[in-house]
């Protein structure tokens, strides 16, 4: 139970774990998460691995999104930009994967920029809209430009080595993933300790006060669209060594609605409710094939319903999220945590 | 020559159907400001209502679409009491993500309701093509094309010159001003979103008998987005002559560009003349200029 | 103060035909707090956007410091030191009472995104600075330390208005203009409020421009007052002289005076 909350320095103030009992979770989580890997099967191995992608992925449409306001429909190509730059610098350009990781942000990054000057020079929702652009021209691109894309068939990547040790296991994948996950996790709470971040939530809540605060609404947009491509873009570039592959049909509208459902579920403007959308996100489906795996005994049929069911769940959870509990997760959570805060005198 | 011709002329036959599918748009824009994604999904469901009403109900053509037309009013209100309403006040942003969630649900249950296979409509309409001076088209594209026409001008004379149309423009213009001229605001949103679904249904029916119909109708419904840049987004004028002009320049890139870069140029070219009218003249050709009032 | 810290001249502003502002000019002495009244409707908020460059005036300049700032966009102006506050707050009602007044201060760090990013030392330093300078200067000052996390939109009116002055002090204002500051508050907020505007202007030699139908504040605390009426000014001169003027009682009360 936790009643004062007394601060000597500033500087312990603006930290991120402000009290000994947060310090103390995070280590168990911590400490959680490096165990993990040894005692989960391969299954659950491959879903926390494809969970780590979507948060780092998920955040960087938060930051653009939930923190500074702006939708974008293209996010999942611009995941795709980073993959395929990673995947052709490791096979074209035979760079190690640490190189290709930031290379793929990079690209995306700049990808970001092409898309983001024209639509964010109007005010109103034109991003919306450029970036639904972006989705169908860049998904066509992956298609037909067969000399750099591989085409329809795509590129194969070899799994990245860490001096000499090839990661050609989940297992061993699990551990790259999270230390990018957990350094991008970083970075985005470092982002609202500072004035760049805070300049972001402004133009979301009052770009015309914003304005006033001398904050060149332009450029802090087009910043935040940069960041949010770099995350989409390192995002695709970890996966590629996920997944060992890159086609045109891993990148299509429907993972772009996807990441916008992780962001409004988990709850707009929280760093805490992008983990805990991507988590639900991910798991839902898979409960879906489960469920319907156990109910095909009575309905032969049931297999061909997954598709449509999960289109259905997921504009049911947009739509319901928004409407009844529009901070997503993130909110619920919060409620739980002051529920249990004064535990035990309240009832 | 002939092919320049022909390519023109199945333009402006698609145009026609682009055209009509965003003035349902603008009309939505113009009355709530919400920008509609669920467009292409409320094209499919009319689309299937026809189709339904044809095969399983056996209605003729003309009595199933005034059905489709009166199923997607009804849907239109429906998604406007349930899902916009509660919403009313929040930031734009959200209801236009409530409209990209609402297309996932439309698609997921049209495709358990009708699963995702691709059906044709029963022949409607005669089968002769029709000839146009040089230009020669398949009936299955210039019948719809008539149909298409033909509300067009009907949304345009409802939106123009009734009491009804007047009081939407009023709304969109000002809603609290309208608001105290005594308009029933929730009214005229729910009659815009029934108006949207109806004209979004018509042109699925065109569409429809044009090619088929399956789930997957409502991609076609993206294309409404480089057509109300060229036009404008909150222009039915621009609606009807960005519809046009986008299925020509669709049909000409097509027709020169695709054996350069290997085929599915239709698809991507109108989206590249979006960025670059974005670049150019983001307001389009008749849109309004955004002016910031305290 | 030889040169004047704001110099309006000939300010015209029309709205398609509707004149808001008509041949308005106006000076005001650095450090001075200058009252700006009228009816409802006279063209007092239109003015104030004017100057803070929401609005661009048909006709007519305004000097800032000096400088001509007619063209400049408001973000520009902020950063050479104007600051507002608004009629119906434009907070950032999200935000926290501490994070809204740290964007005051946005003008003025230099924190980039990659260092945000990082939260690299250069980073980490600017915002101790920035916590100890606005603790001091304003937090302190205004009297709100209860509130620092607070979320603004949780707050009463009275206090909401206060937070929105403390950010506009955030950004180092030499020139404050404030909308209002006093209405819908109760009599102790108001002498507060009224007291830290004179504390604003004493300790910080900011020069402050307010809009104010609040009769009493504006004799206690304004040097000079101006008076307009239908977009066109009326009076101008010490606040007893205003009170006394005919033209400027006819223009409150109508001719039936």
């Amino acid at each position: 139970m936790r009643i004062g909350d007394y601060k000597e320095t500033y500087a312990a103030d603006e930290a991120i774990f402000r009290t000994p009992a947060v310090r103390v979770w995070m280590g168990a989580l911590g400490a959680t998460m490096l165990v993990f890997p040894f005692v989960a099967g391969d299954y659950l191995l491959y879903l926390a691995n494809l969970i780590g992608v979507m948060i780092i992925g998920a955040l960087g449409l938060n930051i653009l999104t939930g923190f500074t306001g702006q939708i974008s429909l293209g996010h999942a190509v611009f995941v795709g930009v980073g993959s395929y730059a990673a995947a052709i610098g490791a096979t074209r350009l035979g760079l190690p994967f640490y190189l290709c990781i930031p290379l793929g942000g990079a690209a995306a990054c700049v990808a970001g920029t092409v898309i983001g000057v024209p639509s964010l020079r109007v005010k109103g929702l034109y991003l919306a809209i450029a970036t639904l652009s972006a989705q169908v021209i860049l998904e066509w691109v992956f298609s037909n430009w067969d000399s750099v894309t591989g085409g329809i068939r795509g590129i194969n990547v070899p799994p990245a080595t860490l001096s000499g040790v090839s990661l050609n296991t989940d297992f061993r994948v699990y551990f790259l993933i999270y230390a990018v996950t957990a350094a991008f996790t970083y970075f985005a709470r470092n982002l609202f300790r500072t004035r760049v971040g805070r300049a972001f939530i402004a133009i979301r809540d009052r770009d015309i006060s914003a304005e006033l605060m001398g904050i060149n609404l332009f450029r802090y947009k087009i910043l935040s669209f940069m960041v949010s491509s770099f995350y989409a873009g390192v995002a695709g570039a970890v996966w590629v060594y996920f997944a060992k592959v890159v086609t045109p049909e891993y990148f299509p509208l429907s993972l772009s609605i996807q990441f916008l459902a992780i962001v409004i579920v988990g709850g707009l403007g929280s760093i805490q409710g992008t983990i805990l959308g991507a988590i639900f996100m991910t798991l839902v489906p898979e409960l879906l094939k489960a469920g319907t795996e156990a109910v095909k005994p009575f309905f032969p049929d049931a297999m061909s319903y997954l598709f449509p069911l999960r289109d259905i769940l997921f504009g049911a959870l947009i739509v319901g999220f928004l409407i009844f509990e529009p901070h997503g997760l993130a909110e619920m959570w919060q409620r739980v945590k002051r529920y249990f805060a004064l535990w035990p005198f309240r009832s | 020559m002939e092919d320049f011709l022909q390519m023109v002329a199945s333009g402006v036959v698609i145009g026609g159907i682009y055209a009509l599918i965003a003035m349902g748009f603008v009309v939505i824009y113009k009355a709530t400001g919400v920008i509609n994604f669920a467009t292409g999904e409320l094209m499919m469901l009319g689309a299937f209502f026809c189709f339904t009403g044809m095969t399983a109900a056996k209605f003729p053509f003309a009595a199933a679409l005034l059905a489709a037309a009166m199923g997607a009013a009804a849907l239109g209100a429906l998604v406007e009491r349930v899902v916009l309403r509660p919403l009313m006040g929040k930031a734009t942003i959200s209801v236009i993500m409530v409209t990209i969630g609402l297309s996932s649900i439309f698609k997921g249950a049209a495709q358990l309701v009708w699963s995702g296979d691709y059906r044709a409509f029963p022949p409607i309409f005669p089968r002769a093509p029709v000839r146009l001076g040089s230009v020669v088209l398949p009936s299955l594209q210039f019948y719809p094309f008539l149909i298409a026409l033909a509300s067009c001008a009907l949304i345009a004379l409802l939106f123009r010159f009734t009491r009804t149309g007047t009081a939407m423009r009023a709304t969109a213009d000002d809603p609290l001003a309208a608001f105290s001229m005594g308009i029933d605001i929730r009214r005229v949103f729910s009659l815009s979103w029934s108006l949207a679904a109806v004209t979004a249904a018509l042109s699925g029916v065109v569409i429809g008998t044009m090619g088929g119909i399956s789930p997957q109708l409502g991609a076609i419904g993206l294309k409404v987005f480089p057509v109300v840049i060229l036009g404008g987004l909150d222009s039915i004028g621009g609606a009807l002559l960005g519809g046009f002009l986008m299925g020509i320049l669709e049909n000409l890139a097509g027709g020169y560009l695709d054996p350069l870069v290997g085929g599915g140029i239709k698809e991507v070219a109108p989206f590249l003349v979006l960025v670059a009218i974005l670049m150019v003249r983001p307001y389009g050709l008749f849109g309004t200029r955004e002016i910031e009032r305290l | 103060m030889a040169e004047d810290a704001l110099a309006i001249e000939g300010v015209t502003l029309s709205f398609g035909g509707l004149n808001a502002l008509s041949g308005v000019s106006l000076s005001v002495p650095g450090g001075t707090v200058h009252g700006v009244i009228g009816p409802n409707g006279a063209g007092k908020t239109s003015l104030l956007n004017c100057i803070g460059g929401f609005y661009r005036p048909q006709r007519g300049t305004i000097r800032f410091l000096g400088a001509d700032v007619t063209r400049m966009t408001p973000d520009r102006r902020a950063s050479l030191g104007m600051a507002r506050t608004f009629q119906n707050i434009a907070l950032f009602k999200g935000m926290t009472v501490q994070d809204n007044i740290k964007l005051g201060a946005h003008a003025h760090l230099r924190t980039g995104v990659l260092s945000s990013l990082l939260y690299a030392p250069s980073a980490r330093r600017e915002e101790a600075a920035l916590r100890e300078e606005m603790e001091k200067d304003v937090i302190d000052f205004l009297e709100i330390e209860h509130l620092r996390r607070k979320t603004v939109g949780a707050l009463s009116y009275g206090l909401q208005k206060r937070v929105e002055l403390a950010r506009a002090l955030a950004m180092r204002p030499k020139v404050l203009l404030l909308d209002e500051p006093i209405a819908g508050m109760n009599q102790e907020e108001t002498e507060d409020m009224a007291r830290f505007i004179l504390d604003i202007k004493e300790e910080h030699g900011v020069t402050v421009v307010m809009i104010e139908h609040h009769m009493g504040v504006v004799m206690d605390i304004c040097d000079r007052v101006t008076v307009l009426n239908f977009g066109v000014k009326i009076a101008e001169g010490a606040p007893g002289e205003i009170r006394d003027d005919p033209e400027v009682v006819r223009a409150y009360l109508g001719k039936a005076g």
